[in-house]
């Protein structure tokens, strides 16, 4: 019966790519894309994209990472439900209402689409970072302790080697996220590939749409599997754990 | 001010509110019908669940609004490019992967000794199916729901675009009359529905919950 159910899904894989590839040719979305002037605007517009993206995770890798450290030392790790609970509220607002509420008080255009983007992104980040470090298992701290390890070298050594894979899967919906968010940036004036997207749907033009659109998703693709390639580098071999589901 | 705006506008605050939250909830019901049965099928075939949650893990990383544009040239040829139906069929693919997975892992997870007593008892696989393992696993589904439901009311927020209305409407012709008032009423609604679904379905997953067994939470967000 499994042998079936895997057929039926090679074939429907096999079709769906078919289907994409007729419906790509369909829409002229090929001839838009080869044509040289549209092609480099769409590559400006990713690029702007890109820059937009990378800023606001740099930003927000930071600023995260920092707030799971400060909040799981021994003195603060009293608030850090009460920044948990903040965080998890926070992750509930839809990302347009987070756009739209910082252009009302900042403006259109390109630093107010990064802090948008920056605000929802540090979530994910801080989160992970906390509930990562503070699932690492006293024995293991007991025994850094032991070895004379000060909490510099504790921290370095133990808490965040061992918490990475929580980490980076934060960083992962983060950057998911904020590449899927970056798209409606051009709402509030900061372009990005969203741009396409957005004027392909208000002027009926398929062909533009699936330009902004196509690249957008091969974008959060590829962004998706780096991270899980940065897992390889960043996580000690004697860490990995299993496939997580 | 979002205040006033609300005072002013009750009627179409009310309307627009209950339009998400018709699309949340048909997307949502519609979700749990699909997503559930495909979570119990691949508990039984291991490399047939890794390929399914990758490919759910594919729709869940395509930013909403690339998915509804991609939808657009695929539907139009019915008739539903633009409005609530393309709308609630990406509702539904977004939702599968929290709801297929909570499922597979709630089920996996379900003790073997239960599941092995259940056959001591002399139960059919169905009957173990349906007396054991999914009674056991539905807090982890509902914690599954309540995922895909908050998403969900972020993502029908943006389906304004599309035509198919709901509280992205606000912040939608807000942006475009550079009305503050109407952006904020709409984000603030949107998110106050957002946080008070999660709150409801929180409830939810506790009261379902057996006592000594309140582990649903740990499953979200994995």
């Amino acid at each position: 019966m499994g042998n079936i159910l895997i057929r039926i899904y090679r074939l429907i894989m096999v079709l769906f790519l078919l289907a994409a590839g007729v419906l790509l040719d369909r829409t002229g979305m090929l001839e838009y894309m080869a044509d040289p002037y549209e092609f480099a605007y769409v590559l400006a517009l990713a690029r702007q994209h890109i820059v937009m993206v990378a800023v606001a995770m740099v930003l927000a890798t930071a600023l995260g990472v920092g707030i799971g450290i400060v909040f799981t030392r021994a003195r603060m790790k009293k608030y850090a439900g009460v920044v948990m609970y903040i965080v998890g509220l926070g992750q509930t607002i839809p990302s347009l209402a987070v756009l739209a509420i910082v252009m009302s008080f900042m403006g259109i255009g390109f630093e107010p689409a990064v802090f948008a983007l920056f605000v929802y992104s540090v979530l994910p980040i801080a989160r992970n970072t906390l509930a990562g470090i503070n699932a690492v298992p006293n024995w293991l701290l007991d025994a850094a302790k032991g070895m004379g390890m000060n909490n510099c070298q504790i921290l370095w050594h133990v808490e965040l080697p061992n918490a990475m894979q929580v980490m980076l899967t934060g960083f992962r919906v983060s950057l998911v996220i904020c590449i899927g968010t970056a798209a409606l940036a051009f709402l509030i004036g900061a372009g990005g590939l969203g741009e396409q997207i957005f004027m392909g749907i208000d002027l009926m033009r398929t062909d533009k749409l699936l330009a902004g659109a196509i690249p957008t998703i091969l974008l959060a693709l590829l962004a998706d599997y780096l991270c899980e390639f940065l897992g390889l580098l960043l996580i000690p071999r004697g860490l990995r754990l299993e496939q997580a589901l | 001010m979002v205040w006033d705006y609300i005072v002013n506008n009750t009627a179409k605050c009310i309307e627009l509110t209950l339009e998400h939250i018709f699309i949340v909830g048909m997307a949502c019901s519609l979700a749990i019908v699909i997503g559930v049965p495909i979570g119990v099928a691949i508990t039984r075939n291991k490399s047939l669940a890794s390929k399914v949650l990758n490919t759910a893990n594919i729709f869940m990383t395509t930013p909403s609004i690339a998915l509804f544009g991609i939808m657009i040239p695929i539907l139009a040829p019915f008739g539903y490019g633009l409005g609530k139906v393309p709308a609630i069929i990406a509702l539904i693919l977004y939702s599968q992967l929290p709801i297929i997975r909570n499922t597979y892992v709630a089920i996996k997870n379900v003790p073997p000794e239960l599941v092995d007593a259940g056959r001591g008892l002399g139960m059919t696989s169905w009957q173990r199916l349906k007396e054991i393992e999914i009674p056991l696993a539905v807090p982890v589904i509902i914690a599954g729901l309540r995922t895909a439901a908050v998403m969900s009311i972020g993502i029908a927020a943006i389906a304004a675009y599309i035509g198919a209305g709901g509280l992205g409407v606000l912040i939608q012709q807000g942006i475009g009359r550079s009305y503050e008032p109407m952006i904020l009423t709409g984000a603030v609604l949107v998110s106050v529905l957002a946080i008070f679904v999660d709150g409801f379905m929180a409830g939810l997953e506790s009261l379902v919950t057996p006592k000594g067994l309140k582990v649903g939470r740990r499953l979200r967000h994995g």
